[in-house]
């Protein structure tokens, strides 16, 4: 008998990093990096050719090198989060956090290209990177993505112990 | 020596270019810039390739324009291309190239016939989707990836849905991204092979969007009477080599568009046809002529580049153009032997570099099979 099913289900882990993963990639933070301000987060693992986020930090914080498949390094003391590598990157897998927003809170720059675009302020559904709802969100920031064509970014606030498991949302 | 002048008098450009793909538009730049005389020619009513239906942003550095979206990419290169000085044919087909006397046939929107003759010819066609056969496959309602993407990026035109995506390549996961952006539901990704086959960050980007990638699965079926209305897909267990779908594990599921995203092959027809040296190499997509280092054919004065001398990416479709153009400039006697060296060393480390890693590699060899087999 042929099994009808309305929906895969979203079974296996193919294509999602796991944090141990996550954590050994020279373009991820540090846990005492994460306590300082805004910082990068390059979930960038592969040696694909590829360097724009190098290119693009005005600050050189980020050094990809020669061969261009080296993968991106990050120097955190250097990145003040200022979101150009976010905009740029074609991988969308670099994001800007703010771990201590506040006592609470965390903040999540996520690059977004769907549209609509939510609202400031607006309640979303904050997901991991299975795209399984993780908790509530509310957005803090949207920058439309402008004729230089980076990608929009849309920074949403979750609680704490959630910065390093939300990376997408929906509404 | 007589003929031969007399040859050159009667040719009507010193390089014809077929295809205005990133590969036929740097290798007209180049060419042109160093003061070649150049004709391009495509069928489509505009140049750029498959660079128009691209709404992603590339990879690759700054000479080959990542992080700008692809379209965008075409944009730039046909801006290049006003600024310079080459006749440009569109709406046009090459249909037949004479290998003795270099003449190419042509014709305009399916009119007249015309020919036109050059010692020099670069073949950048570009390449084609790869068909993968099951029940059901010729169905409405079954397409190939990149004509899905030609609809909705190019005529607007929402191809499906509720979308299955057959094959984790990076046009897999590229499309299923395009069609979730333009409002189509992505129900999931079938991949053959027990991992994903596309760059990582593609996958991570459709999968924190909720959708699965189903690896070691496979289509069996696809169902309805006019039009696609379910697909059916099997767990698969590979033996030997072979295929083995497992007993118990199929399952239908209601769609209106299976995208086939199962790789490329050169675009070759017209390499064929002019009887060129041809070489299956699997990691650049299957018969691909064999060309040297300077991307010329078994035939002098027949030049290969991009996708159609190998499967690779824009970022190598334009180095190679370049490379094209800067041999037959040089070879014409615009530009002098120390400077070609330069530009071509240049060139040539720039491609090494884009076939470096695990993604490349393969490419890579398969690249210096054909060039030392030439
Ligand atoms: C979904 C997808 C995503 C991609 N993403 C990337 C990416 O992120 N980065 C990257 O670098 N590359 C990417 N690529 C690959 C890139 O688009 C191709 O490698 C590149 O376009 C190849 O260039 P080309 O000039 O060889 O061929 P094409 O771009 O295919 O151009 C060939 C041209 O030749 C013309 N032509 C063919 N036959 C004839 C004839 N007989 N007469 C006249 N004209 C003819 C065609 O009309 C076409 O315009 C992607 C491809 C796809 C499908």
């Amino acid at each position: 008998m042929l099994k009808k099913i309305r929906k895969i289900p979203n079974f296996d882990n193919a294509g999602v990093l796991s944090l141990k993963d996550l954590k050994a990639i020279p373009g991820f933070p540090s846990e005492t990096d994460f306590e300082n301000d805004l910082v990068a987060v390059i979930e960038c693992d592969e040696d694909i050719p590829c360097n724009p986020c190098e290119d693009v930090c005005p600050h050189s914080a980020i050094k990809v090198g020669l061969p261009i498949t080296n993968l991106p390094h990050l120097d955190a003391k250097k990145c003040i989060g200022c979101l150009k590598c976010v905009a740029i990157c074609p991988g969308l897998c670099i994001f800007v956090i703010n771990k201590n927003f506040d006592d609470k809170n965390s903040l999540i720059f996520i690059p977004y290209e769907y549209s609509p675009l939510p609202n400031k302020g607006q309640l979303v559904r904050a997901l991991n990177r299975k795209g399984e709802y993780v908790c509530k969100g509310i957005v803090y920031k949207v920058i439309k993505s402008s004729k230089k064509n980076s990608s929009s970014i849309v920074g949403i606030i979750v609680p704490k112990k959630f910065y390093n498991e939300v990376r997408h949302f929906n509404f | 020596m007589d003929s031969s002048n007399n040859y050159k008098k009667n040719c009507d450009y010193e390089l014809i270019i077929i295809g205005a793909g990133p590969a036929g538009l740097s290798a007209a730049k180049t060419a042109a810039e160093r003061g070649v005389n150049v004709i391009l020619i495509d069928e489509n009513d505009r140049p750029g390739g498959q660079l128009f239906t691209q709404t992603h942003k590339f990879f690759g550095s700054k000479e080959h324009y990542a992080g700008i979206r692809g379209f965008q990419i075409g944009e730039k290169l046909l801006k290049d291309l006003a600024e310079i000085n080459v006749k440009l044919l569109l709406n046009t087909t090459v249909f037949g190239i004479f290998p003795t006397e270099k003449r190419v046939m042509y014709s305009t929107n399916n009119s007249k016939i015309h020919t036109i003759m050059s010692e020099n010819i670069l073949i950048a066609t570009g390449a084609l989707e790869k068909p993968i056969l099951f029940k059901g496959w010729t169905l409405p309602g079954v397409m190939g990836a990149g004509a899905a993407q030609t609809m909705m990026n190019v005529y607007r035109v929402l191809p499906g849905k509720r979308v299955i995506m057959i094959g984790s390549g990076n046009v897999g996961l590229i499309v299923s991204y395009q069609l979730m952006q333009a409002g189509s539901k992505v129900l999931g990704v079938i991949e053959l092979l027990p991992k994903i086959s596309g760059y990582k960050v593609h996958a991570a980007k459709i999968r924190r969007a909720g959708v699965p990638i189903l690896t070691s699965h496979t289509i069996i079926e696809a169902k309805g009477k006019n039009f696609v209305k379910s697909a059916v897909i099997s767990r698969i267990n590979f033996n030997n080599g072979s295929i083995e779908y497992i007993k118990g594990s199929e399952f239908e599921i209601n769609c209106d568009l299976i995208c086939i995203a199962s790789g490329f092959q050169p675009f070759s027809e017209l390499c064929w046809q002019l009887g060129l040296e041809m070489k299956y190499i699997s990691a650049l997509g299957g018969f691909v002529p064999v060309h040297n280092i300077y991307m010329e054919s078994s035939i002098p004065g027949i030049f290969v580049a991009g996708d159609v001398a190998g499967i690779e990416e824009a970022s190598t479709a334009m180095e190679e153009g370049k490379l094209v153009g800067e041999v037959v400039a040089f070879r014409l006697g615009y530009s002098k032997e120390k400077d070609f060296k330069i530009y071509f060393n240049q060139i040539n480390k720039r491609l090494s570099d884009l076939r470096s890693g695990s993604f490349g590699i393969e490419r890579k060899k398969g690249k210096s099979i054909l060039t030392n087999y030439s």
